[in-house]
């Protein structure tokens, strides 16, 4: 049997169809967990480079980064990367975007310094109604990467995705 | 052993045993901002103390799980302030403004380290870290802002100051003082810090309930 040859396209767009356990509203590939992707032949490497060190639903990402890999005939090997190249500077442009549908404000891009409580303080807008006039509530939310914040204005709870 | 994994597994298991104390804060913190709060923070400390683990079993030849619950409790490295068992509220925000004041000091001098995964692991804890520091610095401002909250704050420092000496190498104390004197506006004792050689009582009773499930199968089960 004759096999079509993968190549890196075939592989981002199987990857790209592959939900974060805890949002499904977001793709892995919109998180930016995908640091590269390499074609030789059936067999396909995967950087992958985990959120939060605690995320409970890392061993999940990796099986299913797998799992989409063998779908397409690939031979997958998932290497996790225990640097510090992942932040949520690397949620893409349409992550954002979706994680804001999906009622999470998106984190803040990353300040150059230390991050200090009072960049946590003003400024986020309510991914239901747009107003900035809302706080924080706590620091820590539901799952590791979220604080939770009160709209003033439409007077609703949401989740902020922190920066990290 | 490596010096490079000796210190590996000092700050994995403190990491492993400050988050297990701090969640044992879980459905019982004073109220439910907290609660929350404090089982994100365990969860967190638990997930760097796993990585941390990893970088030290593939060097050991073993895995992360087996570092963290097949050793006898005489193995553990943890500095004894992580140790302690659960603390009054005054004591267990002290405790943790004090460990995550010494972790930012350790971790600033591991992000220098010439060892890119050592550099590139305590940059990565470090950005998350930056959430318990401002939980615990938040705190302490309200600690300090009443004559009841200064003065529990105080003792609670007090008592556990040659702990948090303890989480630090000699050369990084100095630092470690400074920081805490400053914040707190006064001078702290001259005392001896209490080593990780020395293994509370509490440690073995914390071993024994951690890795009751673990030690309750036959080795080789598959979690």
């Amino acid at each position: 049997m004759v096999e079509t040859a993968l190549c890196e396209q075939d592989v981002w767009a199987a990857l790209a169809g592959v939900p974060d356990p805890e949002i499904p509203d977001v793709s892995l590939v919109d998180l930016g967990v995908i640091k590269s992707v390499a074609v030789d032949g059936a067999r396909v490497v995967v950087e992958f480079t985990p959120t939060f060190m605690g995320c409970p639903a890392l061993e999940r990402m990796r099986l299913e980064l797998a799992q989409a890999i063998e779908m397409i005939g690939g031979a997958p090997e998932i290497r996790v990367l225990l640097d510090d190249s992942w932040s949520t500077d690397r949620i893409t442009p349409q992550g954002r975007e979706k994680l804001r549908a999906a009622g999470f404000a998106p984190p803040a891009p990353r300040p150059v310094g230390k991050l200090q409580l009072v960049q946590l303080q003003h400024g986020f807008r309510c991914p239901y109604c747009g107003s900035t006039d809302t706080r924080l509530d706590n620091i820590f939310g539901p799952t590791q990467c979220r604080s939770i914040r009160y709209c003033n204005a439409c007077r609703q709870p949401f989740e902020q995705f922190k920066t990290i | 052993m490596s010096e490079r994994t000796d210190r590996l597994l000092q700050i994995a298991d403190d990491e492993l045993f400050l988050g297990w104390r701090d969640s044992e804060w879980t459905g019982i913190a004073p109220f439910l901002e907290e609660d929350v709060a404090f089982s994100s923070i365990a969860q967190n400390e638990i997930g760097h103390a796993r990585a941390l683990y990893e970088l030290a079993a593939a060097e050991l030849g073993t895995t992360a799980d087996e570092l963290a619950f097949d050793r006898r409790p005489d193995e553990y490295r943890c500095a004894p302030l992580v140790q302690l068992r659960r603390l009054e509220w005054a004591r267990t925000i002290a405790r943790r403004w004090l460990y995550e004041t010494a972790d930012e000091i350790r971790l600033d001098a591991l992000k220098r380290s010439v060892d890119p995964e050592i550099a590139g692991i305590a940059a990565k804890m470090d950005r998350e870290e930056a959430y318990h520091r401002m939980h615990a610095e938040m705190w302490v401002d309200r600690l300090l802002a009443t004559k009841e909250g200064s003065t529990r704050l105080d003792e609670a420092v007090d008592e556990l100051w040659p702990y948090a000496l303890g989480v630090l190498d000699d050369e990084l104390r100095p630092e470690l003082r400074r920081r805490v004197e400053e914040r707190l506006g006064r001078t702290l004792s001259e005392v001896e810090a209490v080593p990780r050689t020395l293994h509370e009582a509490e440690l073995a009773e914390l071993w024994k309930e951690m890795t009751v499930v673990r030690r309750s199968e036959p080795a080789g089960s598959q979690w």
